[in-house]
């Protein structure tokens, strides 16, 4: 986002994430915005077969996570998806990794059974 | 008298490449040696490596040992070295000059296998998926959510539709692993009454060959898709990735 449109389209959708998951559940990550840390997933290196390296890698953002204490990490692809996913796994932190279009839904009252994979067991059932 | 530093080579072919692509006349002898990037760089000490290390040793014309290191398939191309630097190093440029040295074979397989399965089929799909196919899992998933989901009974996810406003593309994991990750999106656009649609051909939002510096793959894969758009008239490409 930020290096194709810059910073301030990504504060388009801060006001997304605020006004689905309301203003007191939403904590940003520090450093943020351009100088925000790449989760690893990127470049290839997903597919690259470096898989200690990429971890590696990724033990910037899995710590910058875990001190938000926050229980869900909204991630904007799918690439950053299954890189901070599997951080999670690894290196246990316990979070749950999200899309932005499952808490969209979830707020809106319109998200299916079936949808809820990434949910963890305290937002599973919510509007069933 | 001059200081040797390492092996210095007489001719490096990074170093040149490098300058003609650098902004505004700037070159690698501008560099400050700060390591302002390194400091915030996730792939610093990898491979015992780090982004002004790597710029030096190309500055120095070490392209050999810059070979040698797998380093250069762990730099995302994230940009924060260049965020943060003085002088506006284009590091990752570098990098992907070193990516396009290493011979086709011995780029890393996984993400070659995955340039290579794009360009076979006109989706551009990293996961070698078939229009045929591509329309099977759409309708498919459309279909259940039409007879399971109170309130859905008119989803669609419309496919070549014609001068729609927006031409939305997909991971394509998704079809294949997750296809019910891409209902919320649907849902989301029939809610706000967004004219759009799929596309049969360059719906894949991926592009490994760019990740392999495979100028011609990667090229290819661009045009495909940007003449999918085109051919349908669309006025917005909306990419997931
Ligand atoms: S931040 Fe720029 S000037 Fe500083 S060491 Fe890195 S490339 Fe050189
Ligand atoms: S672009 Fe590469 S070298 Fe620069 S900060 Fe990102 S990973 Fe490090």
């Amino acid at each position: 986002m930020r290096k194709s449109l810059g910073d301030p389209v990504a504060e388009e959708l801060r006001f997304v994430v605020r006004s689905v998951v309301g203003e007191e559940n939403f904590v940003d990550m520090l450093p943020n915005r351009s100088n925000n840390f790449c989760c690893g997933g990127g470049g290839g290196f997903l597919q690259s077969g470096l898989a200690d390296a990429r971890r590696a890698y990724g033990k910037t953002k899995f710590n910058q996570i875990k001190a938000t204490n926050a229980a869900y990490c909204i991630t904007p692809c799918h690439n950053c998806h299954a890189q901070i996913h599997d951080l999670s796994e690894h290196y246990e932190g316990g979070y749950q990794t999200v899309h932005l279009w499952t808490l969209i839904c979830l707020s809106l009252g319109i998200l299916g059974e079936n949808e809820r994979e990434y949910l963890g067991s305290d937002l599973a059932q919510v509007g069933l | 008298m001059a200081i040797e530093i390492g092996r210095v080579k007489e001719k490096s072919i990074f170093k040149d490449r490098i300058m003609s692509l650098l902004p505004d006349g700037g070159n690698l002898n501008a560099c400050l040696t700060c390591g302002a990037c390194s400091s915030g760089c996730p792939a610093t000490g990898l491979e015992n490596m780090d982004p002004r290390k790597f710029l030096r040793m190309a500055a120095l014309g070490m392209d050999e040992e810059i070979l040698n290191t797998d380093w250069a398939w762990m730099c995302t191309g994230c940009q924060r070295c260049i965020h943060v630097c003085p002088m506006r190093i284009d590091i990752p440029a570098l990098i992907f000059q070193v990516r396009k040295s290493w011979p086709r074979e011995k780029r890393p397989k996984g993400i070659r296998g995955s340039c290579d399965l794009a360009l076979k089929h006109d989706t551009c799909s990293a996961m070698g998926t078939s229009e045929e196919d591509w329309h099977f899992v759409v309708e498919d998933v459309a279909a259940e959510v039409r007879e399971t989901q109170e309130g859905f009974e008119d989803l669609v996810a419309p496919m070549d539709k014609r001068g729609a406003t927006f031409f939305l593309n997909q991971n394509s994991r998704e079809p294949v692993t997750e296809p019910e990750e891409m209902i919320p999106l649907w849902k989301i656009l029939q809610k706000v009454g967004a004219n759009w649609t799929y596309g049969s051909k360059g719906w894949a939002a991926e592009n490994y060959c760019m990740f392999l510096a495979d100028d011609e793959g990667w090229e290819r894969i661009i045009r495909t898709k940007v003449d999918a758009v085109e051919e349908l008239g669309c006025k917005v490409w909306l990419n997931t990735e």
